[in-house]
């Protein structure tokens, strides 16, 4: 299982989103990818993007003005 | 078919679409949405920017609608593909710089190229008979339609008012269980929630375009015209989302910040601007876009000196930083007085 980073910061939404959506499809199941992100619509976005498609939410930290969303992917 | 017909919907986050998804669902169609980022929509990052509207929830309102639903939202990037719809529109524009048919027949025109890439049955979409004025008449309707080529696209809530589409002949669906809805009402929409069971749904129809608003198609044209061009990339369109933007002089326009969040957000584009803000006073971030001379610059600080706390004063210090140069320099200038900023100069 490997762990990626997405440096989503300066993105507003959708766009965050989209990066990450993007980034899963080259991700197996099980790997993490962790999101940085600044716009705090993300927080609400991400999530309801990974509900949606079947990945887990690991965990949503927020460091100063940094928002870091840890997925787990899911996936058929 | 023997298998369940799967189709695409394209899903703005309104009541339509979400209608729409419904009917076919009701109807034992698998539904996946697809939802398409031109740059311009309101929905998203434009709550993120004011700080007065960071207290409003933050809800995506398609990927709200999908998870509602209960079906896969596929958001796809078309900003790059979708200059050429708005800069060249074979249609023209509407009462702003609003390319709607245009813009229909390439979200279409993608959705298709989406769904025989993932192998789909069809597309559809929550449009209704004069609904809008450009892409949603019965005679330009079959002009979108084209875009998606042998009737694979089917609009369920005015579907009885249409020639029927393949996966009406084909019987993926059933057109008597789908609809006749006409016309800028919206009643039935809202009676068919109601049978729904949908107590809450984003504003009907609600405007999802800022090229449908007047004062920022204001702002797009004065940014052509400048250019000599309609060039543009996604900080640009971001841009005129936020601030005052005044132009004092043709070659060069000032962005104002209204409050913190613009001026949170306009400090990410420091390093791309020459800016400037009150040192002696409290005030806003101002990026200076175009090039200023040494004059340029202090009438801009004059400018920016009136959204200070210092209007009143005699003088204002601003900070100025040039772009390309590390090393600030600071002005001290009078603030210019309203009857001095001439209205022309607002976009």
């Amino acid at each position: 299982m490997a762990t990626d980073t997405l440096d989503a910061r300066r993105l507003l939404c959708p766009m965050p989103v989209i990066r990450a959506q993007n980034r899963i499809k080259t991700l197996a199941k099980g790997d993490i990818l962790e999101v940085i992100c600044t716009d705090p619509g993300a927080k609400n976005d991400v999530p309801a993007w990974c509900r949606i498609n079947g990945h887990e939410i690991v965990s949503i930290e927020t460091q100063n003005d940094e928002i870091i969303i840890k997925i787990a992917v899911g996936g058929e | 078919m023997n298998k369940q017909p799967k189709a695409v919907a394209l899903i703005s986050g309104g009541l339509d679409s979400m209608l729409a998804v419904k009917v076919l669902q009701e109807q034992g169609v698998h539904v996946e949405g697809i939802n398409f980022y031109t740059g311009f929509c309101v929905e998203g990052h434009t709550h993120a920017i004011r700080k007065t509207d960071q207290k409003k929830e933050k809800r995506n309102n398609a990927l709200w609608v999908a998870e509602q639903l209960g079906i896969k939202l596929h958001i796809i990037d078309v900003i790059e593909e979708y200059k050429e719809v708005l800069t060249n529109p074979q249609h023209g524009y509407g009462a702003n710089l609003n390319p709607c048919l245009d813009c229909k027949s390439f979200m279409v025109k993608k959705a298709r190229e989406w769904m025989d890439e993932n192998a789909f049955d069809f597309i559809f979409t929550g449009e209704v008979i004069g609904q809008r004025p450009m892409s949603q008449r019965k005679d330009t309707m079959p002009v979108v339609a084209k875009q998606c080529g042998d009737e694979r696209l089917l609009r369920p809530l005015c579907a009885k008012l249409l020639p029927a589409t393949l996966p009406e002949r084909e019987g993926w669906v059933d057109r008597e269980k789908l609809y006749g809805f006409n016309g800028r009402s919206r009643k039935p929409q809202i009676a068919l929630a109601t049978q729904f069971g949908f107590d809450e749904y984003a504003q009907p129809a609600g405007g999802c375009c800022f090229l449908t608003d007047q004062a920022y198609s204001v702002k797009l044209g004065d940014l052509w015209r400048q250019r000599g061009s309609k060039n543009y990339d996604l900080d640009d369109i971001m841009l005129l989302k936020v601030g005052r933007h005044i132009r004092p002089r043709d070659h060069f326009k000032v962005i104002i910040g209204r409050e913190e969040g613009e001026n949170n957000f306009m400090n990410g584009y420091r390093k791309q601007f020459t800016h400037m803000h009150a040192t002696s006073h409290n005030g806003p971030l101002a990026l200076i876009d175009g090039n200023a001379s040494r004059d340029d610059l202090e009438l801009a600080a004059q400018l920016v000196a009136r959204f200070t706390q210092g209007r009143d004063a005699d003088t204002v210090q601003i900070e100025v930083n040039e772009k390309g140069n590390e090393t600030p320099f600071t002005l001290d200038v009078t603030p210019l007085h309203n009857d001095d900023i001439p209205r022309e100069w607002y976009l």
